[in-house]
């Protein structure tokens, strides 16, 4: 057994590295770093960065623009980008439309979309849950009806991430209610432009506006807009959830929120000593530490089985659960590591060019927000509860 | 033995509740909270007419309560209705005004004319990366105070504050009117809707509280922890019942979400650990005033926090998405729990003085 990168990939790593120290803009990292808001400008600005390197679609083949990467080098660029403090790349078009596209969709689809998807042209968000259909997806009740060239939508979709940005939403829609749930759903493209559809923010326990709800009255979409087969959707809704999860678990995010963590809890006193040499917090420290090392060679270890050709179907659920629970505990050393400057709240202190005078410690400003907002992680992308149904049958066969 | 808690202090948290679900229902807080300084002051003198805050001092003070139990009962109503105010911070600074013998101040504060607050934790200091603590000088035939407390519950709205500070003779406390010369305030929000603020003092006048020492500050602070513990009980039995009403309601995979056993079994220990922290919190009120006080005020402060936690986590994770939204009453709830373990020490701190205590034994 060796642990070790190969030749390629430490020469991998050292030209992600290289890259990143050369384009990554330092204002984008600081906010990152800092905890900031994203604008929509920011994100878009590294979606370009990305895209004139050619990086921006790891996951692609290469004649749509992809880099055709192993798992592994996908995997290096993931863990060098999120511990150099790069803001996230948007993923509904890039990560979860795109494959589903080149998988099932037709080839003018993929000339169509893929191209304006790179260059930044159209913004997607996805249009999967709604107020009745969460964990149990398959539910789902917003109508698709044919009429001519035309399906007429009605219903209404909820937690669509980023939503207010989107010009496109990719949805799942009933064209079917006769049969079982799983097969009367297609998988649709709607333009946000369309008369009939409606977009209100739905404001979190942290006073923050990202997720919406998305109402379609009599919505007209052009039949061509139909992804696959009628009827057929809920393959391709699976494929998404199954497809290259290679960056579930969110190590590089959560190797530089450690490091971070680390740094503040040398740095914080508490009752007149570095909070690392309380023996409690140092024991929570410690044991996070040691879940995280595991959980990056657990990754590591289904990646490798991936490359050779394994889907990590039930693996990837164990990379989610684990992988979110270890950035929620980040969160909550942070949080606790305040101590009572955990409570102020100043929520302009988010944006960027805020120039009140901090209240507490720098870095304790975003910390409670950031931790309640970090509840979600456990709760999206399919719940913890979900992902350990998926264990209990797909590996356990219980 | 009789766990009832008596028939004076059930009809107190009968009006009470009653008060606060009326003249602070949703609507109301979720206005509250959105406007400085996160509580209404007239409410504030309607609480105190109802005689809430009297309850919190012995008859001497010019009270008609003072026991643990009497603050225990006030700081739950106060967690049922996660109502904003400076109730905390009127209990501990009123103690040590108790205390002192100063009866006319204390008078103002119990019938809601004066607002008072507790400064008792150092602020943090930009330009040092360190504290900054309060220290008090002589002039004359008084006291001048300098220096900075930090995050003190409701000072943008406090007419007086108590004030710890050191002196050559150790630690003392100090009434300071927040509108006298030397006296700054820079307020904000709280993640749980109220406010607090720091407070910066330089030579600002103040009256010492003769006769309170380190050890009464103690006492006051410890009277804090058993409000602050019977306040988190409270707001976990609410956390649950939301949940479990969220859950014989909320259908999916066509059933109850509370039909799934795995769901089921995690509500189950729950339910376990909140009555374990329920006994923690009577543990600490009964032993309020005997010599194992602070053992079991650690006890019970760090079970809260512990059990808060799961609470708050479990709660909203149960509810999925819409456990995460403003509109739902629980993510207050669950703020608020969260936000009381970093009040006067977290879950780490108190199980280390436990530890301490416990060798000490």
């Amino acid at each position: 057994m060796n642990l070790e990168y190969t030749t390629e990939e430490e020469a991998f790593r050292d030209e992600v590295r290289a890259f990143l120290k050369d384009k990554l803009p330092k204002r984008l990292s600081d906010k990152v770093r800092t905890g900031k808001r994203l604008t929509k400008a920011d994100m878009e600005e590294w979606h370009a960065i990305l895209n004139e390197k050619g990086w921006l679609a790891p996951h692609w083949p290469e004649k749509y623009g992809g880099t055709d990467w192993s798992v592994m080098q996908k995997f290096i660029f993931e863990t060098e980008a999120a511990q150099a403090h790069a803001p996230r790349i948007v993923p509904f078009g890039l990560s979860m439309l795109a494959p589903v596209l080149i998988k099932y969709g037709t080839e003018e689809q993929c000339q169509h979309y893929l191209p304006r998807i790179l260059d930044g042209t159209d913004w997607w968000c996805q249009g999967y849950s709604e107020p009745g259909a969460g964990s149990d997806l398959a539910s789902l009740k917003t109508s698709a009806v044919r009429e001519g060239d035309h399906y007429i939508v009605n219903g209404q979709k909820t937690w669509t991430t980023l939503g207010q940005h989107a010009d496109w939403i990719f949805c799942l829609v009933r064209t079917d209610a006769s049969g079982k749930k799983q097969e009367g759903i297609s998988f649709l493209l709607i333009d946000m432009d369309s008369p009939g559809i409606e977009v209100r923010p739905i404001k979190l326990l942290d006073g923050d506006e990202e997720v919406n709800e998305v109402f379609f009255t009599d919505v007209k979409v052009p039949v061509e807009n139909l992804v696959g087969e009628e009827n057929k959707g809920w393959t391709y809704a699976k494929y998404l959830l199954t497809y290259e999860r290679t960056n579930i678990a969110g190590i590089g995010a959560s190797m530089a929120a450690l490091e971070q963590l680390k740094e503040v809890a040398r740095t914080t006193k508490r009752g007149g000593k570095p909070l690392i040499e309380d023996p409690l917090f140092a024991q929570r420290l410690a044991k996070l530490e040691i879940d995280l090392e595991n959980m990056k060679t657990t990754n590591l270890r289904v990646l490798d089985a991936a490359g050779k050709g394994g889907a990590p179907v039930a693996e990837s659920s164990m990379l989610k659960i684990r992988g979110t629970e270890i950035r929620q505990e980040i969160g909550s050393l942070m949080r606790r590591a305040a101590g009572r400057y955990a409570q102020p709240f100043v929520a302009e202190s988010m944006d960027e060019g805020y120039n009140g005078a901090p209240v507490g410690p720098e870095w304790t400003g975003p910390v409670s927000s950031q931790y309640f907002n970090n509840r979600k992680l456990s709760i999206f992308g399919g719940s913890n509860e979900v992902q350990r149904e998926i264990i209990s049958k797909a590996i356990l066969e219980l | 033995m009789d766990f009832a808690i008596g028939e004076d202090r059930q009809m107190l948290a009968d009006t009470m509740k009653r008060f606060l679900s009326k003249e602070f229902d949703w609507e109301k807080r979720l206005k509250v909270i959105e406007t400085a300084p996160g509580f209404d002051r007239e409410m504030w003198s309607n609480v105190a007419e109802l005689g809430v805050l009297g309850a919190l001092f012995s008859e001497d003070a010019g009270g008609f309560g003072g026991s643990a139990f009497d603050v225990g009962v006030v700081f739950e109503e106060v967690g049922r209705a996660i109502a904003t105010g400076p109730y905390l911070g009127t209990l501990m600074a009123g103690r040590l005004l108790a205390a002192a013998g100063e009866s006319e101040a204390l008078e103002g504060v119990i019938a809601g004319e004066k607002v008072l607050t507790f400064a008792h934790e150092p602020a943090f200091d930009a330009e040092s990366g360190d504290t900054r603590d309060v220290t008090a000088s002589r002039s004359g035939d008084g006291w001048t105070l300098d220096g900075a407390k930090g995050v003190v519950e409701y000072v943008g709205a406090a007419d007086l504050v108590v004030v710890t500070a050191n002196t050559d003779d150790g630690e003392r406390a100090f009434l300071v009117e927040t509108s006298s010369d030397g006296v700054e305030v820079v307020d904000y929000k709280l993640v749980d809707g109220g406010s607090g603020g720091e407070l910066r003092l330089s030579g600002a006048a103040a009256k010492e509280l003769s006769g309170v020492t380190g050890e009464t500050i103690e006492a006051a602070k410890a009277a804090g922890v058993v409000a602050l513990a019977w306040e988190g009980v409270a707001v976990m039995d609410q956390l649950r019942d939301q949940t479990l009403e969220y859950m014989r309601t909320r259908k999916q995979f066509g059933v109850p979400i509370g039909k799934f056993q795995a769901l089921q079994h995690r509500m189950a220990t729950l339910a376990l650990e909140i009555e374990q922290a329920r006994s923690a919190a009577i543990n600490a009120a009964a032993n309020f005033d005997k010599p194992e006080r602070d053992r079991f005020g650690a006890a019970a402060k760090y079970t809260v926090a512990r059990v808060g936690n799961l609470a708050a986590e479990e709660a909203i994770q149960i509810h999925g998405g819409i456990g995460m939204t403003w509109e739902l009453p629980l993510s207050h709830y669950a703020k608020r729990m969260v936000m009381l373990g970093h009040i006067l020490g977290d879950e780490d701190e108190h199980l280390g003085r436990y530890i301490e205590l416990m060798r000490a034994a």
